[in-house]
């Protein structure tokens, strides 16, 4: 008998923890069903490739793929290189101690920050102080602080699956420090490296409140040419569908790009998603035959 | 002689470039602290000279905030204070359980196949940007909310802390998993060799056990839920008063520096007021998220 009960009330427990899991799934399954269901009806290529017409009743979502694009190549150049040092620093040439505890800390805390409060940070210091204005530039650059912690994050990881063996063998050889880094570590970090630049840039590329105040427009569609002119103002996805679902004159109307808009916004970041773990997939097949 | 001469040259070269180059990976290095420091400072130095205008007292105590007010400017943010706190509650009180249940499912009870399923599909989620969300909690949620409890519309604190709860999940349940998977497997050999179920060797032992790095993944749900923006001031209303209850629309901090810093006068009050409720909030997230990373170090150093 007390076994029985104990067997029933083991049975409900496990039910309720796999409830608790399938209300997770329902939640994205319904999330991206619903964007999917109704937002493919106006994907086409004058939607992708078009400027929006019509006080944006109509057209395309081109400027603002154009702008996300330019912003988040800005980000990458701002903030990879800065990440990649960072985590070289603090892994290979840092000895433990006070410094290296208030960098880790610094870091830990900066991904903590709310993104708004980036927003405020970015805005006063590259808008105003910097005088860059209300620009790619300044958005790109405020966007890169923001995924910093997490590319020195991911640089480190992919830093430490290096095997310690492959420094020994340099350094035995007589080489220095930043020549063993430049030949045995880092070509076997990059791939890593460029998984975690990518999932930070796909979260960057759907941030909305730090780009509020940087640069980000209603509408323009005067699209950067070659050579690109960084300084100007931009349409970006995100903030597109932001208006398209609130700050629209005809909300009702536009409903359906808006659902367009996020579709796109989501495949893409979706799709950044999977070529990272691809990478990383890759790389882990290919490191365990060397 | 000349040939040795050039080695000791080559060599001390050698050693200079090397510190060279560990000096600029250092420089680097520190770069993470300036910016720390940097945010911090600037939000101080751009939002005290309103502080000392408003005054503590009002700025922190008073609930009536109406800078654009024609005959008496009012700088008080008890109301999204109390706001902000109240949505991320709401947020916490449906997202805890639920990421908690889910965590220690995945955990100890599905088997990999499940898992290869469920942790994507965290992992998606916590991709999803919260302007998407936000969009979902106008046009499906906000409808929902506003046929359940009969109200005109749906945009409320409600709305709010269930897009909110949406936001945390992934943050609770991964790092909760991490802890729950992380106890010793003699905790559980032992408590399942003296009889117990798995179900009881679940709840009585090896949640238990990982209960620090559950508080601490809860921490950081939190500080997600108290800094973001994008969701809260889409699906929330925007009543800038204080709430009495999760079916009134609110207003919280984050969506206050959204809405306002694009009308306000540079160097003005009103401009700087919204730098100072940046600066509460970076404190407020610091703290949170100082207290999650104590508890996570000490939990660390237990288990090792």
């Amino acid at each position: 008998m007390k076994i029985r009960k104990r067997n029933v009330q083991q049975w409900a427990g496990f039910f309720i923890l796999r409830l608790a899991a399938l209300v997770i799934v329902f939640i994205l399954v319904f999330i991206l069903y619903d964007i999917i269901s109704k937002g493919h009806r106006v994907i086409s290529w004058e939607f992708l490739l078009e400027k929006p017409r019509r006080g944006m009743t109509e057209g395309g979502i081109w400027p603002a793929i154009v702008g996300t694009f330019w912003v988040s190549l800005v980000t990458i150049v701002f903030s990879v290189p800065i990440g990649m040092f960072t985590a070289i620093y603090l892994n290979e040439y840092a000895r433990q101690g006070r410094i290296v505890r208030l960098i880790r800390l610094a870091i830990r805390n900066l991904s903590g920050v709310p993104s708004i409060v980036y927003g405020l940070f970015g805005f006063a210091l590259f808008t105003l102080y910097l005088n860059l204005g209300l620009s790619i530039i300044s958005t790109g650059m405020t966007l890169g602080l923001l995924t910093l912690p997490w590319t020195i994050t991911a640089s480190e990881e992919a830093l430490k699956t290096v095997p310690m063996s492959y420094r020994e063998g340099a350094l035995a050889l007589g080489a220095t420090k930043w020549q063993t880094i430049r030949s045995n570590v880092l070509p076997y970090a990059v791939p890593g490296m460029l998984t975690g630049t990518i999932l930070g840039l796909a979260r960057a590329a759907g941030e909305t409140a730090p780009i509020l105040f940087t640069g980000v427009a209603f509408f323009w569609p005067i699209l950067p040419k070659f050579p690109v002119n960084l300084t100007q103002q931009f349409m970006a996805l995100p903030y597109h569908l932001f208006i398209m679902s609130t700050q629209h004159h005809e909300i009702v109307k536009v409903r359906p790009l808006a659902y367009g808009t996020a579709l796109v916004l989501i495949v893409l970041i979706i799709f950044m998603n999977t070529v990272a773990v691809w990478i990383r997939y890759r790389f882990r097949k290919k490191y365990k035959r060397a | 002689m000349q040939l040795l001469s050039k080695i000791t040259r080559t060599v001390k070269f050698r050693r200079l470039k090397e510190k060279v180059i560990e000096s600029f990976f250092f420089i680097n290095g520190s770069f993470a602290v300036i910016v720390l420091v940097g945010i911090f400072s600037l939000l101080l130095i751009e939002g005290f000279p309103a502080l000392q205008e408003i005054g503590f007292k009002e700025f922190f105590l008073s609930s009536n905030w109406n800078p654009t007010s024609p005959v008496r400017e009012a700088y008080g943010i008890l109301a999204m204070v109390v706001s902000t706190l109240m949505v991320t509650l709401g947020a916490l009180i449906i997202a805890v359980p639920l990421g908690i249940a889910c965590a220690a499912y995945l955990a100890d009870v599905a088997g990999p196949r499940t898992r290869e399923i469920v942790k994507p599909v965290i992992e998606i989620l916590a991709g999803i940007p919260s302007v998407v969300v936000g969009f979902i909690g106008i046009i499906v949620v906000g409808p929902l909310l506003s046929r359940l409890f009969g109200t005109s519309h749906g945009l409320n604190a409600l709305n709010g802390s269930l897009l909110l709860a949406v936001m945390a999940l992934p943050t609770i349940v991964s790092i909760s998993e991490d802890a729950i998977i992380s106890v010793p497997r003699e905790f559980k050999n032992a408590s399942l060799a003296l009889g117990a179920t798995r179900w009881q060797t679940l709840i009585r032992v090896t949640l238990p056990s990982a209960s620090s790095g559950i508080i601490a993944s809860v921490m950081l749900g939190m500080g997600r839920a108290i800094g973001e923006t994008m969701t809260v001031l889409m699906a929330t209303g925007n009543a800038p008063a204080l709430p009495s209850s999760f079916l009134e629309s609110v207003r919280t901090m984050t969506a206050t520096i959204a809405i306002e810093l694009g009308e306000t006068v540079q160097g003005g009050i009103h401009y700087r007021s919204l730098f100072v409720i940046g600066f509460v909030l970076f404190i407020m997230t610091f703290f949170v998220n100082l207290i999650s990373d104590v508890i996570l170090e000490k939990y660390q150093k237990v288990n090792r």
